[in-house]
């Protein structure tokens, strides 16, 4: 038998970079009264994003930049930050994409500032786990004798959309109702009191509307949809929330 | 912890039309005009009892509403009232779950359902409702 020779293609050269200015928010609210900006000149290619261009500083110009970042694909939710004044993850956001020479990035609003682009999310994972974020039921696939839960495609449908969250905190981030008020429950956590409802295995409903039927629960959202329009999952939060209000109101049981 | 510390926007970012689209301009006239006709029903109360202190006060008080700036205040309230009540049939609608789209399997880049046009539509017709209503109030208290 002929032996396989595999060709290894000599690698194309890389694009001379074009240069970005990104402008970081720095800010220790233990040391200092109010965030500065400073402005870094950055190379980039068309595969460049914003995360890269933050590590490209952290890493040759400035290392106490402050970043959270981990996947760098989307999936681990901890680069939510404000880029150009929109919340977006750094990672999933091209330099190209922007179109703007100057590249503002900010920490996330209505969450507590750790340091520079890093924010709390204390507050968040707690309104999360409040609504019970789990199957609710007595029997479990586990216990001995018990056949596994089947559920048709259909039902998997109704709610496989909201499992999507990543708990980025963008839709929070962007909520009118949470840009003045500390206590409501936000529209990371009434997406997923949804999803959980609407799966046909769960028995916790009862439960849960009890949670969000509180004077700075599910009606304190007024439909503004802007936690949608910035979900990078394709969650849309605003979606679940209303069809969540309509097992209150009556509309579906 | 403070609003400080929690870095909210507070007021201003909630009040802030700019961003986010159409809906969240509706989302500011729908409480700017809520605010408004509550204003509104509360001077509409002190208007009336004004009956209370006989022929001359009452009349006083409807040569005030006969002025041109009395003409303005009654054509925004027309306004108001009509944007409320066509945004609140959409926004109450939307409230149950209707007309807000079905759950499913999304595609990138995702569209959200729930952002869809027959909403935008509602609010851009809401917006032209009460500005004709406003206009065809305006041209029979101005055409008296
Ligand atoms: S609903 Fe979307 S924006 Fe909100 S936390 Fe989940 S993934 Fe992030
Ligand atoms: S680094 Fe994980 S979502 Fe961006």
């Amino acid at each position: 038998m002929a032996a396989q020779s595999t060709q290894i293609s000599k690698p194309t050269s890389i694009p001379a970079s074009k240069y970005v200015t990104l402008r970081i928010s720095k800010f220790n609210p233990k040391k200092e009264s109010s965030p500065k900006f400073i402005d870094f000149k950055v190379p980039y290619q068309k595969w460049t994003t914003v995360l890269d261009a933050i590590l490209h500083v952290k890493q040759n110009l400035d290392h106490s930049i402050g970043v959270r970042y981990s996947c760098r694909q989307a999936s681990c939710g901890s680069c939510g930050m404000k880029i150009n004044g929109r919340p977006a993850l750094a990672c999933f956001t091209k330099i190209i994409e922007l179109n703007s020479d100057v590249i503002t990035v900010e920490p996330m609003n209505n969450f507590p500032i750790i340091r520079d682009l890093v924010v709390g999310f204390e507050r968040m994972f707690s309104t999360h786990k409040k609504i019970k974020p789990y199957i609710i039921r007595e029997d479990s696939e586990i216990t001995p004798g018990t056949k596994e839960f089947l559920q048709t495609p259909e039902e998997v449908e109704k709610y496989i959309q909201f499992s999507n969250c990543i708990k980025c905190g963008l839709c929070n981030s962007v909520c009118p109702t949470m840009a003045t008020d500390s206590s409501f429950v936000g529209p990371q956590a009434l997406a997923q009191a949804y999803r959980y409802i609407a799966d046909t295995r769960d028995k916790g409903k009862k439960d849960r509307l009890k949670i969000i039927d509180d004077s700075h629960g599910i009606w304190r959202c007024h439909f503004a949809g802007s936690c949608s329009q910035v979900c990078p999952k394709g969650v849309d939060p605003a979606m679940g929330i209303q069809l969540l209000r309509g097992y209150l109101l009556g509309f579906r049981s | 912890m403070t609003r400080v510390e929690e870095n909210k926007e507070g007021i201003k970012g909630m009040a802030n039309p700019t961003r986010y689209g159409i809906e969240r301009v509706a989302y500011l006239l729908m409480r700017l005009t809520g605010l408004g006709l509550l204003v509104y029903f509360v001077a509409h109360i002190a208007e009336t009892s004004s009956i209370l202190q006989g022929k001359v006060a009452w009349d006083e008080m409807l040569a005030l509403t006969q002025t041109t700036g009395g003409h303005i205040i009654l054509a925004l309230v027309i306004g108001m009232c009509v944007f409320h009540t066509v945004n609140g049939i959409r926004v109450m609608l939307g409230h149950g779950g209707i007309g807000v789209g079905t759950p499913g399997r999304l595609d990138y880049p995702y569209k959200p359902p729930s952002q869809n046009a027959r909403h935008k539509i509602a609010i851009y017709s809401s917006i032209v409702l009460a500005a004709i209503a406003m206009m065809y109030g305006l041209a029979v208290m101005f055409g008296e």
